[in-house]
């Protein structure tokens, strides 16, 4: 009992709220970010079993790397950006905040009922994966120092801005009550939007799109795309942080619901699509469907009833679907779709926030479906912010990479595979004894 | 004594075996080599599917197999593999290719034994 005393004395000594710590708020935060967490190596999978076999090591660290340069990054100089003091609702600063060195851990969290220390790992996990999905576009060909430099410069300048608008006290879009559960235009716009102006500075794969580059190990993708859902589960029900206290509660209850429920439907529709086109439901199909279910029920987890999540994941396979189908057409190389299904899938999901959303915390809103368009308007001025500064922002960022450091392996490098050239191994030895 | 290279289709080695059992048994197994390798034809490669584009892979799986014999069973090794490897009576294409090579010397490892009597 004293001890509980003391502590919160402390607490208040180091500027908390008064609202006291919910345990099961903060047991459900901290397994929230480490399913977020689970979700980058599950990227890892997911892309690393699509590459050739020559490839798989470096698409799989490029997730990797992603954990180790934004968990950084996100300490020093992420989290301020993106939640510090607001500055016009552009981007967030406060000293106390590099580093974390002016928080203590006995902070909490506005009113929510977790430490602080919870909320800023949660948050860091979504800056660690966004960078890591862009790296789907560019698989097989782009330079592993340059890739390394654009996603520092592309997290500080690109994603914590945003992350700012959409999620911060006093972010532009935050203000004008556009909705993002959970990172549908923070982390799926602008990593997809993103990845379509870096494909443009970086040039297609050489062996695109005549030769045959087929999947080296569906297994892995499949197996990635299972952590994904899993881990999903904390990406969306964990967010139930910004719209409810205690955060281990009804919000969160939705959210999982309407998770489970899009990326159900989901797949069960991308894989009816191909079974009519081309006559066979692949494995990577579903595991794309299920992908595409989840990304464009982000937005909406917490927003809308299930029902209304099993049409928004359904018809988010389809949209992807046909913009996969587009990229063949259009030649344009976004090697593992990064694009075709973060950028168009979170695109969709903006969107379907606007016209389905019936909950809005504690509250109720209204939705294009019944018969207000205010929402969906302010969806769409999100979707233009995101996308416009994601365009230009990464062909400005891109480019001074492209300048400097180089964005593109040579083409011997590109030839023999990178692994080998790169990193000097194999991703497998599977003949030798 | 000639060097036999069979290609044939991967799923027609068990009955490919069977048949040169039937042949070349002397009381004794009879020796082969097998890889697996790939290559084309007039037997293209499959048609994979990735997210609804289709890729076909450039090359075709087929197994090869290596067998050493003395010139008298040459000609009854050549029906067995060809009665082994047809898909059925009439052939489809992809059965696969046989060919004889000279064979210069044999050496048996075990007893340095050379020749025909080492095959």
């Amino acid at each position: 009992m004293s001890t509980v005393v003391a502590s919160i004395s402390l607490a208040m000594l180091a500027g908390a709220s008064t609202v006291p710590v919910d345990a099961g708020s903060t047991a459900w935060m901290l397994t929230s970010s480490a399913l977020v967490l689970l979700m980058v190596p599950g990227l890892a999978l997911f892309y690393g079993g699509m590459v050739r076999q020559k490839n798989v090591l470096t698409t799989m660290m490029h997730s990797f790397v992603a954990m180790a340069v934004i968990g950084v990054q996100w300490i020093l100089i992420g989290y301020c950006l993106a939640f510090g003091t607001s500055i016009k609702g552009f981007v967030g600063w406060n000293p106390d905040y590099l580093g974390l060195h002016g928080i203590s851990h006995l902070s909490d969290y506005a009113d929510k009922g977790i430490p602080e220390f919870v909320f800023i790992m949660f948050q860091g996990k979504f800056a660690i994966i966004t960078p890591a999905l862009i790296s789907g576009a560019i698989a097989e060909r782009v330079k592993f120092s340059g890739f390394i430099v654009f996603s520092l410069l592309w997290s500080t300048f690109i994603y914590d801005p945003i992350a700012h608008w959409v999620w911060a006290d006093g972010g532009w879009l935050f203000t004008r009550g556009v909705l993002d559960f959970a990172g549908g235009t923070v982390v799926h716009i602008s990593a997809g939007v993103s990845s379509l102006a870096l494909i443009l500075l970086l040039g297609k794969r050489r062996d695109y799109p005549h030769g045959a580059i087929l999947p080296n190990n569906l297994v892995l993708t499949l197996t990635g795309a299972g952590l994904l859902w899993f881990g999903w589960f904390g990406f969306n029900a964990g967010s139930a942080v910004a719209a409810e206290s205690p955060v281990a509660g009804h919000i969160a209850g939705l959210a999982f619901t309407t998770t489970q429920t899009a990326a159900a439907m989901a797949a069960l529709v991308w894989m009816a699509i191909e079974w009519l086109h081309r006559g066979k439901p692949t494995s990577l199909g579903m595991a794309s469907g299920i992908v595409a279910g989840l990304v464009a029920i982000t937005p909406a987890a917490g927003h809308v009833q299930p029902l209304w999540a099993m049409f928004i994941g359904g018809l988010s396979s389809v949209i992807c679907y046909g913009a996969v189908q587009l990229k063949g057409k259009l030649g344009y190389d976004d090697s593992l779709d990064a694009f075709g299904v973060h950028g168009v899938g979170g695109i969709w999901g903006a969107l379907a926030t606007g016209i389905f959303c019936s909950v809005l915390g504690a509250g109720a809103i209204n939705g294009l479906i019944d018969g207000d368009a205010t929402q969906f308007w302010k969806q769409a001025l999100g979707v233009v912010a995101a996308v416009g500064y994601s365009f230009v922002g990464t062909l400005a960022i891109g480019g001074l990479v492209k300048a400097t450091i180089g964005l593109r392996v040579d083409a011997n490098q590109e030839r023999e595979g990178l692994d080998i050239t790169v990193h000097g191994e194999r991703g497998y030895h599977l003949d030798v004894q | 004594m000639k060097l036999i290279i069979a290609i044939i289709r991967p799923d027609r080695l068990d009955s490919v075996q069977t048949a040169l059992r039937a042949v070349l048994d002397e009381q004794d197994y009879f020796r082969l080599t097998v890889q697996q390798v790939d290559g084309h034809g007039r037997h293209e490669g499959e048609v994979e599917y990735f997210r609804g584009q289709a890729v076909r892979a450039p090359l075709v799986r087929k197994t090869q197999i290596t067998i050493g014999v003395n010139d008298q069973y040459v000609e009854p090794a050549i029906a067995a593999i060809v009665k082994g490897a047809r898909t059925d009576a009439t052939g489809a294409i992809g059965d696969g290719k046989i060919f004889v090579l000279p064979l210069e010397d044999c050496v048996r490892i075990r007893t340095g034994e050379r020749g025909s009597t080492a095959i």
